[in-house]
């Protein structure tokens, strides 16, 4: 479904993605972890041209990426993304903000797009805050508006570009149970993540980065089960987070 | 000195200060409206990457906003016959100049407006499927359009305030009727002192509506 080859980028000089290339499955869910500054989130916005690349190719759904001219709103209607920050639209309230792609891209009519909105509010526990705004909600709560708000667009594949990590502790449970409910039901992922008990929980795959190149690129089980099988690096990592 | 208001009855109001009041207001709302259109294009176009989009804009801005308003006023009232070949008369020349005069610093305001507005809003909106210009739309200039407001009413009261600049080409607005009663009753200090009465209440009523209104429509973060 998603076909990484090779791709590289460089801000100037400096190089953030060197060489990547990974293939995403129908209904895989592959988490991407590593340090900080490693290009997980340059790499997970590639994929629906948030961030572009200067070699290399990207494959969504068939459409290369590297192409001039391909419709790319049309591209990224399809391509569901969280941010770490949710990024809800604050001016509108929880309804607006989840029938505003709807009909303004996907051409819905409003009644329509309101009972797509409400029926995945629903889905993500929060269907008697339509009304409200998102100042007025949580994080968690904002960041599973958002998670709806991506679905109501009924995406091929859904992005989360580390989507706990501006969360207080105590919230980020509900979020991440809606997106192993997500996971539990198919749908094809690609998460960066810090939260490795959830990545062991609900990835089939596991990519570590570093430096911006892809270092490990293995089965879930591989990953965090036998440690012979990773690279002193990945290891280091792994002993450091999991240490807390 | 002997203040005599008794001379200032509705008829007078009628006949010499209402027609002001009404030019004045009109100038303010067509200045207003036009210039915050014009401006939010000039400051999109500020903020555009392609040069001959934002180095026309930032000539434009910079450039009137240097120059006094009576200038422009004297300026535009001389030279827009000479490009149409024909009068236009003062005040379709004031409509004229205040649009393009308030435009510049309506777009200043909106370009800080707009650069107040986190990028990741954009990123948002484009991950969904919308457009640049959608973006703009439903995204982006409401936000800026709320941070902005009490900024854009502070200078709309300037505007108010500024009306009173057009009798460098005689047009008829609120203190020139004032200035006309005040001539024909031989009482210009009287009518001097309502004119800055009726003044600081329309400029002080339209602060704390602004509060008001901003109160009502800020974005809760």
């Amino acid at each position: 479904m998603i076909q990484i080859n090779n791709v590289s980028k460089w801000y100037d000089k400096f190089q953030v993605l060197n060489n990547c290339s990974t293939v995403i499955n129908k209904g895989e869910v592959v988490v991407i972890c590593g340090p900080s500054g490693s290009g997980k989130s340059t790499l997970i916005k590639t994929v629906n041209a948030l961030e572009d690349f200067q070699q290399g190719d990207i494959i969504v759904n068939g459409i290369s990426l590297s192409q001039k001219g391909i419709d790319l709103p049309k591209l990224r209607s399809r391509v569901g993304m969280v941010f770490q920050n949710f990024e809800l639209f604050p001016h509108l309230n929880i309804s607006e903000n989840l029938v505003l792609a709807q009909i303004k891209v996907l051409k819905r009519q409003k009644t329509e797009a309101l009972e797509r909105g409400l029926k995945m509010l629903n889905r993500v526990g929060l269907s008697t805050h339509k009304n409200k705004f998102p100042g007025q909600l949580s994080g968690g709560q904002q960041q599973r508006v958002a998670i709806a708000r991506a679905l109501c667009m009924d995406p091929i594949i859904m992005l989360f570009d580390e989507p706990t990590s501006a969360l207080d502790p105590e919230m980020v449970g509900e979020v991440l149970d809606v997106i192993v409910s997500l996971a539990e039901e198919g749908m094809t992922m690609m998460c960066v993540t810090h939260e490795m008990g959830f990545a062991k929980k609900v990835s089939h795959r596991v990519i570590f980065m570093d430096h911006g190149a892809i270092i490990e690129d293995l089965k879930s089980a591989d990953f965090f089960g036998n440690n012979k099988k990773i690279s002193p690096r990945a290891t280091e990592f792994l002993s450091k987070i999991i240490q807390h | 000195m002997n203040l005599d208001f008794s001379f200032f009855t509705s008829a007078v109001i009628k006949s010499f200060i209402f027609k002001g009041l009404i030019f004045s207001f009109q100038l303010t709302a067509v200045a207003m409206i036009g210039g915050m259109i014009l401006g939010t294009f000039l400051a999109l176009m500020r903020l555009s990457n392609k040069y001959y989009l934002s180095l026309p804009s930032s000539f434009y801005v910079n450039t009137l906003r240097s120059i006094p308003l009576v200038m422009v006023i004297l300026w535009f009232y001389l030279l827009i016959p000479l490009i149409l070949k024909r009068p236009i008369g003062a005040e379709l020349s004031a409509f004229i100049t205040f649009t393009f005069f308030q435009a510049a610093y309506y777009s200043e305001i909106m370009r800080a407006g707009i650069l107040s507005v986190s990028k990741r809003q954009m990123a948002a909106g484009q991950a969904l499927g919308l457009t640049y210009r959608q973006c703009m739309s439903y995204v982006v200039l409401p936000q800026a359009f709320r941070n902005m407001l009490p900024l854009f009413m502070t200078q709309t009261i300037i505007l108010f305030q500024d009306t009173s600049l057009v009798y460098a080409i005689g047009a008829y607005d609120l203190l020139k009727g004032f200035e006309i009663a005040g001539r024909n009753f031989n009482r210009p200090v009287e009518m001097y002192l309502i004119a800055a009465f009726l003044y600081f209440v329309i400029c002080f009523s339209l602060s704390k509506f602004t509060k008001l209104i901003h109160q009502k429509i800020k974005i809760i973060h």
